[in-house]
């Protein structure tokens, strides 16, 4: 007994220093995250900011400090020039919008895909319900690389599919696939649907069978039992799938790189090429500020629209 | 409780003038090698309130599914108002089912939930929600109407659920354990309730329970089920007074029981010598039995009376008060007989004092009369 009390004491006196100093238990889980967020992500965020409100030099790093101090004055420089000028030329905002529509469609055929499949998984019995699932998260276990590369082994003009559609005589000449928009588009279905899957695996698995059962009870057939009750309880799945999808799509570069054609002119290749073609940082920070600001907004207020929505 | 008045109208299983209103025919349901429901026959009429009484796994719950469409027997017919409902599916059948976690639709409020079933026909809006007003109304959940269903209690989702199982008045209302998931007072008002319901409304209920208590009050007759089959139905005095084996009087309530064999086998008596019972037990009316035949003898705690003195009655054994369990209306006396075996006996506590009770630790005679209990051969 008293081997076990002391440890405890000590605990306790440990405890209640961490309470004098404001600290609990909870605080300190919580905190070991938001330093991380912190130094990882807003510090970088703000260095980010920093840059493209300077202005661009032919120098190391290739840009001008927005600070200096004389000894008597701080002299500050912001420079919205850059901002302005992602306004002036089409470029920018076209690729903006390019990628949002491209991020958009794909979360929605993702969606259109995985909602059998992860429908089909959630009412598999529980033993295929795992090997199904492992299944859908296998080729993460491949380099993302390796897998978009494979898609051009696909997609070339002498690639597995127009072979085999010549070979089974529905064409004759090999059809563009490589390079194109759909390419990207392919690209991106296929990368992101495990996202997609995912969420929506987890909110329909919960969706008790008593529910449906009850539905077609009242007279509603498949059909409407879809659109009336799992449709609207698989909601939240939806919102988290399509965001998982859509986001990461919207800045994506890989994908449109290797799979793309000249005119897919998305926001990541956009960002890559000023940084390191034009080695212009401070447009090139521009650019990935305008794009969070332009993301985040909408998000937010979804978010919130969502809450209250939940709250009710 | 459920009876009306006109007796003989009322009991339509036992004129046999009207069609039955369900008819189950020799239904069996597998799954894999699992027999849930093992040719299963039974006729329901309309009007009735009918119990399917069993312990978990009897298939019970099986067998509402199958009314309900959920289910498909693997043999057998299953008739509902003349209509063969092989390969219907529930949402075209004259159906509703009460689930027993009640599956409300989270998503929407009260008065959406009820509309629910009349929507699907295509009933217009306006006259949907009349119809919803009033029968939220007449299970007392007007006000609740905009709420969602977590924002209720259990009792007021219970009458949700009812409610949007009886608005589209069906000809048959399934209820699975109706009143499982509340508590004992409230499952009793609740009880009445939905018996005065079901009077007005004239529809025919099957309930699905495993509370005995709750299917002896609801019900005009009960379907005792064990292992997937149906062991034996009447009326709940039937139930409790004659019951058919030794599954269906220990099953229902709580008896106490003697093997012994047939020693004498008169038509006005026969007497069952049993060396449980360390004696003969006097049974005061004939028995359709050979001599020195097998059976068991089932007596209920509360037909048996306890004295100091030897009493007159011919089925009389002395025995030793082990424990008395207070109950509160009555007290529960465990005795112990000479053999060893047990007894339980009940009595009423009519009055608040009695100073003279048989209490711990005494020898008194157990006595019951000729007629009190039931003779079983299986």
């Amino acid at each position: 007994m008293t081997d076990a009390a002391e440890p405890s004491i000590a605990r306790g006196r440990t405890a209640a220093l961490l309470r004098r100093l404001g600290l609990r238990g909870r605080t300190l889980v919580i905190a070991v995250p938001f330093l991380w967020l912190l130094v990882f992500f807003l510090i970088p965020f703000l260095v980010v900011a920093k840059i493209s409100l300077s202005e661009a030099a032919i120098a190391r790093p290739p840009y001008l400090p927005i600070w200096e101090w004389d000894g008597l004055r701080l002299l500050l420089t912001l420079n919205f020039e850059n901002f302005t000028y992602l306004w002036s030329d089409a470029l920018y905002v076209n690729a903006y919008f390019f990628s949002i529509r491209v991020a958009f469609v794909s979360a929605l055929i993702a969606l259109l895909v995985g909602y059998p499949m992860a429908y089909y998984i959630a009412r598999s019995p529980e033993p295929r319900r795992t090997l199904l699932l492992t299944l859908v998260i296998l080729p993460f276990w491949t380099s993302f690389l390796l897998r978009v590369y494979a898609w051009q082994g696909f997609l070339r003009s002498n690639g597995v599919i127009n072979n085999f559609l010549i070979w089974a005589g529905i064409i004759d000449q090999p059809l563009v696939m490589l390079q194109t928009n759909g390419a990207v588009y392919v690209g991106i279905v296929y990368t992101y649907l495990p996202f997609m899957i995912l969420p929506l695996y987890a909110t329909l698995v919960k969706l008790e069978e008593s529910l449906l059962e009850a539905s077609a009870d009242l007279g509603a057939r498949p059909l409407a039992t879809f659109f009336h009750v799992t449709l609207p309880l698989s909601m939240p799945g939806i919102i988290a799938g399509f965001m998982l999808v859509f986001i990461p799509a919207i800045g994506e570069f890989v994908i449109p790189e290797l799979l793309g054609g000249p005119d897919t002119l998305m926001i990541g290749r956009v960002l890559w090429n000023e940084f390191f073609s034009n080695r212009d940082w401070p447009v090139a920070s521009a650019v990935a500020i305008a794009m969070l600001v332009a993301l985040v907004v909408p998000i937010m207020l979804l978010r919130s629209a969502q809450a209250r929505a939940e709250s009710d | 409780m459920s009876q009306p008045s006109s007796v003989a109208s009322a009991k339509p299983w036992v004129s046999g003038e009207a069609a039955p209103f369900v008819r189950i025919v020799k239904v069996v349901k597998k799954f894999g090698d699992f027999t849930a429901v093992n040719d299963v026959s039974l006729d329901i009429y309309k009007g009735e309130l009918f119990c399917l009484l069993g312990g978990s796994g009897c298939g019970k719950s099986t067998l509402l599914r199958m009314l309900a469409g959920f289910e498909e027997p693997t043999e057998g017919r299953i008739e509902i108002d003349g209509q063969d409902m092989a390969g219907i599916p529930p949402y075209e059948r004259p159906t509703n089912m009460m689930f027993q976690s009640y599956a409300l639709f989270p998503h929407m409020s009260v008065e959406k939930n009820v509309a629910y079933g009349l929507r699907r026909d295509g009933m217009g809006k306006a006259e949907a929600m009349e119809r919803v007003g009033q029968m939220l109304a007449m299970v007392q959940l007007g006000k609740f109407a905009a709420r969602k269903p977590h924002q209720l209690s259990g009792g007021q989702r219970q009458r949700v659920a009812l409610a949007r199982a009886l608005v589209k008045r069906p000809k048959l209302l399934l209820l699975d354990e109706p009143l499982g998931a509340l508590d004992k007072k409230l499952r009793e008002e609740t009880q009445f309730e939905l018996i005065k319901i079901q009077e007005t409304l004239g529809v025919t209920f099957i309930v699905v329970t495993h509370d005995q208590e709750e299917a002896m009050t609801l019900a005009t007759r009960i379907g005792v089920m064990h292992a997937g089959e149906i062991v034996q139905v009447g009326e709940p005095s039937e139930i409790y007074e004659h019951p058919n084996s030794r599954f269906v009087a220990d099953f229902i309530g709580s008896v106490n029981m003697f093997e012994g064999r047939v020693s004498e086998d008169e038509p006005e008596y026969i007497r069952i010598d049993s060396p449980e019972a360390g004696g003969e037990i006097h049974v005061g009316h004939g028995v359709t039995c050979t001599l020195n035949q097998k059976l068991w003898y089932a007596v209920r705690p509360e037909k048996l009376r306890l004295t100091r003195d030897r009493p007159q009655a011919r089925n009389a054994f002395p025995v030793y008060v082990e424990d008395v369990a207070y109950m509160g209306n009555s007290s529960v006396f465990r005795l112990k007989l000479d053999t060893g075996k047990y007894m339980h006996a009940a009595k009423p506590n009519l009055t608040r004092y009695d100073e003279d009770a048989i209490t711990w630790h005494e020898n008194v005679w157990v006595s019951w009369d000729d007629t009190a209990g039931v003779v079983l051969t299986l």
